[in-house]
């Protein structure tokens, strides 16, 4: 039987958290290059070409890429014939912890009610999933809550159908204007019960920007949200133009016949994300 | 990277501010107007307006005086060894609006940050004749190179977000909010 030992896997977090502030994935950077290469509105192009600019310089002198390093979210996928040694949940935090303070990445995380930082950058929020096979996958994915502020969630009506949820989505993501730092990367969860729904938003910006939904009825529901997103013209800062979303990637599961549950997690265009496999 | 034609755009023909303000320089600027920012900035976000507001409560002075000054909603991160700073660009305004309008009373001038600020807000900063400028959110490795000197006043165990004066060189910003009403990302939103 395979076995990782906690040490494998508090280097590996610990190297996410680093790599993941510093420098974009290839999928972001592209969706932004397109971006800039398509926008017509001159203000809208120049920002986008700055934040270029500032990816260049993030990557090449290991400055983070945004001041907010966010709150760490974790996607764990353990193979079910996988001996861990010792506690995963401890060896995850370590390698945040160790992360955020060898990296000079900024602690962000504090006590909610009494609002005293915890000075090391965790808890980090980690979802766990038993899967088939003797890998064990780990998704960080940084949360910036300039951001995370902007998300919601309804429990709508089934009547209110294929156009209640586009309406419910497309009216977050205009409302939130410049306050998420668009171009914005839209997750959406539609299905299951209020805590799935959520989890599923978060999931869906996992995926690599631009990947369209493997489902054809929720592909063509990415592509319309996605174009009325940006035909209201909040655009890029909420300063204009025809980049208000990169993309929007909805991700579904079953859900009860009296249920309609829809979530839209906001992202912003420092879509920071990374992943290793052990 | 291949992906950078040069230097953006963006940095050429802004309009030069020095801060804190000359006399009848906050009149010239109207909403939508690129500015290249010169001079001192104080910084804070959440904890800092948290603390001033309470000792003002508390009718004690405050560790700085904001007459004239401008106030960035910054929360950077740690510098390394040899640098001044680290990655330092702005947070959401919308978060310090309940503690705005008092440090306007107090004769701050400007504010600096990003998104939308309230409609009291915007009520309190046509009474006192001030300005609200945005920079671009989620550049702070670049907006970093803007600032050649970071000094703590006040609140040091609030870690980043304490209160720290800045000393920044040609900062970009955009003019959100003028003297004269009007609201660019409204503008934005209405199409003009």
């Amino acid at each position: 039987m395979k076995e990782i030992s906690s040490a494998r896997v508090t280097e590996a977090v610990k190297g996410l958290a680093m790599e993941a502030a510093y420098a974009l994935e290839p999928d972001i950077l592209e969706a932004l290059l397109a971006a800039r290469d398509r926008e017509r509105a001159p203000l809208a192009k120049n920002i986008l070409e700055l934040l270029l600019l500032n990816a260049d310089i993030a990557s090449r002198e290991r400055i983070p890429i945004c001041q907010d390093t966010g709150i760490g979210v974790v996607f764990v996928e353990a193979g079910q014939e996988l001996r861990l040694g010792g506690n995963l949940e401890e060896a995850i935090q370590e390698g945040i912890r160790q992360g955020y303070d060898e990296g000079y990445l900024r602690k962000s995380v504090c006590a909610p009610l009494a609002r005293v930082n915890t000075g090391t950058n965790t808890p980090a929020v980690v979802h766990y999933e038993l899967v088939a096979g003797d890998r064990l996958t780990i998704r960080f994915l940084p949360k910036g809550c300039g951001s995370e502020n902007m998300s919601g969630l309804a429990m709508l009506p089934p009547s209110a159908g294929r156009q209640g949820i586009i309406d419910f989505v497309v009216g977050r993501v205009v409302a939130a204007g410049p306050n998420p730092c668009p171009p914005v990367v839209v997750g959406v969860g539609i299905g299951g019960t209020f805590e799935k729904a959520a989890i599923l938003a978060k999931k869906a910006l996992l995926r690599q920007v631009g990947e369209k939904s493997a489902d054809p009825d929720a592909a063509a529901l990415e592509e319309e949200m996605l174009a009325r997103i940006n035909r209201e013209g909040r655009g890029v800062q909420g300063m204009g133009g025809d980049t208000t979303a990169l993309a929007v990637q909805v991700e579904t599961f079953p859900t009860h016949i009296a249920s309609l549950p829809v979530a839209v997690n906001i992202q912003c265009h420092a879509h920071r994300h990374k992943e290793i496999v052990l | 990277m291949s992906m950078l034609r040069s230097r953006p755009a963006f940095f050429e023909g802004l309009k030069e501010v020095r801060v804190p303000f000359a006399a009848g320089v906050l009149e010239t600027l109207a909403a939508g107007d690129l500015v290249s920012l010169s001079g001192t900035f104080l910084t804070g976000r959440d904890q800092t307006h948290r603390r001033l507001c309470a000792l003002l409560d508390e009718g004690r002075p405050l560790p700085v005086d904001f007459a004239g000054q401008l106030l960035y909603y910054v929360g950077p991160s740690p510098a390394r060894p040899g640098q001044v700073i680290g990655a330092a660009g702005p947070t959401t305004s919308y978060r310090m609006d309940a503690y705005t309008p008092r440090l306007l009373e107090l004769g701050l001038k400007a504010t600096l940050g990003k998104g939308v600020r309230s409609p009291a807000v915007r009520e309190a900063m046509q009474r006192s004749g001030a300005v609200y400028f945005a920079t671009v959110g989620g550049a702070g490795a670049l907006l970093s190179k803007c600032i050649r000197a970071c000094e703590l006043v006040a609140f040091a165990d609030a870690g980043p977000e304490g209160l720290f004066r800045l000393e920044v060189e040609n900062f970009p910003a955009v003019v959100i909010n003028d003297l004269h009403g009007r609201d660019f990302y409204d503008e934005v939103a209405k199409g003009r």
